[in-house]
């Protein structure tokens, strides 16, 4: 291993660890703001109990959110100095609009939000929520529109001065047409998950046996809205993701091909198929047996059934011919590595599908149910609620797997190859060092940020008293730090 | 104004913001074991000690609780806008100063950690492991920043193409070991007039005697080496700034025996922000020089990005800065009120019950 491939590793294993807790906070932060001004319209303190229930989690998950990220922001100039160098022009704004504008509104307002409560008068306090997912979303904007840009770049050109690329069109980078469906899919599948995480918790607590019968009501409330948000969000990310699906052949024909392990061409009119499962030798090449979807293949890329799908044979000509000659573009093999973006594709689709039919079987379940006896005793729904995060959370890391490898051998896609970019003074060493430390690290953290979160989700939604107000005109100033550390 | 002037100018003013703020949060952090030590005139009853330590040190965190996530954005604005606006600043700076950068990050990981999850478990052995990390992971940063600092205004190696060629030991130098030393010093100061003007009882007393202290020591050391940068790189207008950043300091260190916490507070904020107002004034129109040869230096023309970038991201900044201090400014407001020991509660979350609360409970009963 040289100092490329470890900080190709590393920055893998440092974002996709990343994006474990990113769309958690996203979706999270949605049905925490939705919960809490439930409360204020309804005034049933159920929904101020899971408010803060939910509450809960989000913070602790936030802290692993909000401390990986800090890596992210340096990573670039750390391991990939040239990269930096090379389009640092374009790419640098984004992130460092991502900061002024997202980072502040979340820290700010997520302190206020948790050290806010009756110091602050109540409509503004649930308010700050709202502006923490705000703040989420900007972020995901601006740092989705720098990942486009690697995708596709577009508004730019290569100043033979600089020899770099620099900005000609900020509107175009910030409405690349890339942008504009990976950005709604991407907030979309972070729905999902923080959907799916309610409806975990609540499942949960609905099979339980030692649930208080009194808060079954609470949590089948908790678990329709995780569902049905799981549900809307679902169709809401399949919609995307098909347009996604034609915008990429346009623009990174390889990678389609490659989604399929398609290496032939299939002309007009005969409409590619789609396998849902392959058996075939190790390095793909060769099917032993699959189940296959006629001509589904062409729709996914075309939005036709009969339409002409390039195969990776042909593009690999292509790229051979239009690459050569230059440093940055030239490298003997344009394909990625098939089988991970063959197997990637479909994980990300087939977890989801799970997903959705778990919010399903629960809406169906509760349907006109509110008694008392309703509890979902089965193993099955145990299973259920211990799997359905686990769905949407993981095909998000496979749709992301399947989008930057799938990229490969790319960085920024027909400009700039992955082994131009790396930080050509440090060394392996250093790269080694910075992996281990970084890996052990997240690992311990896991530990104990899984360990948290289900020491707190299975405690259960606080009781609050009857009279519960969180009002400051009545309470004293002398009152205890309610969520103090 | 040339455009690359501007933003050498709103970087500085990025990094003031961090230091002035987070400056204060990492005292606060490195002083934890200090000022909230377990007292021993409590008595002999070693449950009573205990608890006024913890008392403390719950009213130290609270202080910094709801703002220094909102403090450390500075320093990922400061990052992202390097990266923005100075590009090969950003690559030859994060690539160059690997090592000490990655010890940075692991501190703030950890940091972040213990001060969110300290209260999330009640039992001594899980606080205790947090605070550790809360003050490794903040003494780390405010010693290494002043290391880092001083290497870029006094000049690192650096190739005819940009990189950094000096290795990690090279940047350990006595002048940038004494740097580390002044920046951890002023920050232990600075963050002991904190918790004096935000803290009430025993604790803002001993807060205050604590900062005039360490702040004489500060004093000393930061005088020193102002004094060897200046000497090496400054000119007339730095050595200006960083005459008043020692006048501002002392200026709080009277205040703070007079025992106006609020000026003494202003003081330290000031006279951090001006020290760094002087560096950056020796470091222009450089921002990174080059000890091997002043025509491989990185200036604000050759490590900028385009006109067309800098004029975007003026126009984003111009809007967006003062919004940001308005909201941040009004979290200060809304969370001005002093933390005396009967502000911190006593009952525990459910979820952070251990065995240890039940027989605490058990042993009041
Ligand atoms: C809950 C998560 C989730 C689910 C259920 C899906 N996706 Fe997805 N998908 C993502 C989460 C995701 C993602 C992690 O958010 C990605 C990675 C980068 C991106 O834009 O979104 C992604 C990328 C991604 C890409 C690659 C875009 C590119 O590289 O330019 C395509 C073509 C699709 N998706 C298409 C689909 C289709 C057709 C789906 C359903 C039938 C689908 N996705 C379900
Ligand atoms: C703006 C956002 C992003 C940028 C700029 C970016 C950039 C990069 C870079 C520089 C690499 C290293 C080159 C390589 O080894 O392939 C990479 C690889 C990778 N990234 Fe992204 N990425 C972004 C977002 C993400 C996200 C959110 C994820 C997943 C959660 C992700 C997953 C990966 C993976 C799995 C690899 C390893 C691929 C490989 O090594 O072949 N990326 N990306
Ligand atoms: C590889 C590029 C990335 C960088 C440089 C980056 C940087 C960061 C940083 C510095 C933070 C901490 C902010 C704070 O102090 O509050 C953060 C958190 C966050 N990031 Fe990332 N990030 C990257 C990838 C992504 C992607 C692809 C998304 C979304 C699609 C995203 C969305 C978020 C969100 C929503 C948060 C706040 C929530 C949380 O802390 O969990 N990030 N990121």
């Amino acid at each position: 291993m040289d100092a490329l491939d470890l900080a190709r590793w590393q920055f893998g294993i440092t974002t996709v660890y990343h994006f474990f807790f990113v769309p958690i906070t996203i979706g999270l932060s949605l049905l925490v703001a939705i919960m809490q001004t439930q409360w204020m319209r309804t005034r049933n303190p159920q929904w101020l109990r899971l408010t803060k229930f939910f509450g809960k989690l989000f913070t602790i998950n936030f802290a692993l959110g909000l401390v990986t990220g800090i890596v992210q922001e340096f990573q670039f100039g750390m391991n990939w100095s040239d990269y930096s160098r090379f389009v640092g022009d374009i790419f640098g704004a984004p992130l460092a609009i991502e900061a002024l504008l997202a980072f502040f509104l979340e820290s700010t307002f997520l302190g206020l939000w948790i050290f806010g409560w009756g110091r602050i008068p109540e409509k503004l306090h649930a308010s700050f929520m709202w502006l923490v997912h705000v703040g989420t979303v900007l972020s995901a904007y601006f740092i989705l529109a720098a990942n486009s840009f690697m995708q596709n770049p577009v508004g730019y050109w290569i100043n033979p001065d600089t020899g770099r690329a620099e900005l000609t069109d900020f509107l175009a980078v910030m409405t690349n047409p890339v942008q504009l469906v990976t950005f709604p899919h991407v907030v979309a599948a972070a729905y999902m998950t923080g959907a799916a995480f309610v409806l975990a918790f609540a499942l949960w607590h609905l099979w339980r046996r030692q649930t208080p019968g009194g808060d079954l009501p609470m949590y089948r409330k908790a678990a329709r809205l995780g569902a049905w948000a799981l549900l809307i969000a679902g169709v809401a990310v399949v919609g995307t993701g098909d347009v996604q699906g034609k915008i990429m052949t346009e623009v990174q024909p390889m990678k389609m091909a490659a989604a399929e392990g398609l290496y032939e061409d299939v002309p007009e009119g005969e409409g590619a198929p789609f396998s849902i499962i392959t058996v075939g030798t190790l390095d793909g090449t060769e099917e032993v047996w699959a189940v296959t979807v006629p001509k589904l293949l062409s729709y996914l890329a075309t939005g036709s059934l009969e339409g002409a799908v390039e195969g990776i044979d042909h593009i690999q000509e292509r790229y051979e011919q239009t690459y050569a000659g230059s440093e940055l573009t030239e490298v003997e093999d344009y394909r990625p590595l098939i089988p991970v973006t063959y197997w990637s594709f479909r994980l990300m689709m087939g977890l989801g599908f799970a997903g959705m039919a778990v919010g399903a079987a629960v809406l169906w379940r509760l349907r006109g149910r509110d008694g008392e006896e309703d509890r979902l005793t089965s193993r099955w729904w145990g299973w259920a609620g211990a799997l359905v995060l686990f769905m949407p959370l993981l095909a998000n890391s496979f749709g992301w797997i399947f989008t930057e490898m799938g990229r490969q051998p790319w960085l920024v896609m027909g400009l700039m190859t992955t082994q131009t970019g790396v930080s050509p003074g440090t060394t392996t060493g250093e790269v080694l060092t910075s992996m281990v430390v970084f890996t052990l690290l997240y690992g311990a953290l896991a530990v104990v940020e899984v360990a948290l979160i289900l020491r707190y989700g299975r405690a259960g939604a606080e009781e609050v008293p009857e009279d519960a107000s969180y009002d400051p005109q009545d309470r004293s100033d002398d009152d205890a730090y309610v969520f103090s550390y | 104004m040339e455009l690359t002037t501007v933003w050498f100018i709103l970087i500085a003013v990025l990094w003031v913001g961090y230091f002035v703020l987070e400056g204060f949060d990492y005292g606060v952090g490195t002083l934890l074991p200090v000022l909230g030590r377990d007292e021993t005139d409590a008595g002999t009853d070693t449950d009573a000690v205990r608890h006024t330590g913890e008392t403390r040190r719950r009213q130290m965190l609270s202080s910094i609780g709801p703002f220094w996530d909102g403090n450390e954005v500075w320093l990922l604005t400061a990052g992202g806008a390097t990266f923005a606006a100075f590009p090969h600043w950003y690559a030859t700076l994060f690539s160059g100063f690997y090592l000490p950068l990655l010890l940075i990050l692991v501190a703030l990981i950890v940091r972040g950690i213990g001060l969110e999850y300290r209260g999330k478990v009640d039992s001594r052995t899980w606080r205790a492991r947090m605070d550790a990390m809360i003050v490794v992971g903040s003494f780390l940063p405010a010693l290494l920043w002043g290391v880092a600092f001083t290497n870029i205004v006094v000049g690192v190696p650096i190739d005819q193409d940009m990189e950094y060629v000096g290795g990690f030991f090279n940047l350990l130098n006595p002048l940038a070991l004494l740097g580390g030393l002044v920046t951890l010093t002023l920050f232990v100061t600075h963050g002991a007039l904190f918790v004096a003007l935000k803290t009430d009882g025993r604790l803002r007393h001993d807060a205050r005697a604590l900062g005039l202290k360490v702040g004489v020591v500060s004093a000393a050391l930061a005088v020193v080496w102002l004094g060897l940068v200046h000497a090496r790189t400054g000119d007339l207008v730095s050595w200006t700034a960083a005459g008043l950043a020692a006048a501002a300091f002392v200026g709080a260190l009277v205040m703070a025996w007079r025992g106006r916490e609020g000026w003494a507070f202003a003081g330290t904020f000031g006279a951090i922000a001006l020290a760094t107002v002087s560096l950056f004034l020796a470091l222009f129109p450089d921002v990174m020089p080059s000890s091997l040869d002043p025509a491989w230096s990185l200036t604000v023309e050759n490590a900028s990005s385009s006109q067309k970038t800098l004029g975007i991201m003026t126009v984003v900044a111009v809007i967006f800065t003062p919004i940001v201090l308005l909201y941040q400014s009004w979290t200060y407001w809304t969370f001005r009120k002093r933390i005396s020991g009967h502000h911190i509660p006593t009952d525990v979350h459910p979820a952070a019950a251990t065995e240890e609360t039940r027989a605490a409970l058990a042993g009041e009963r």
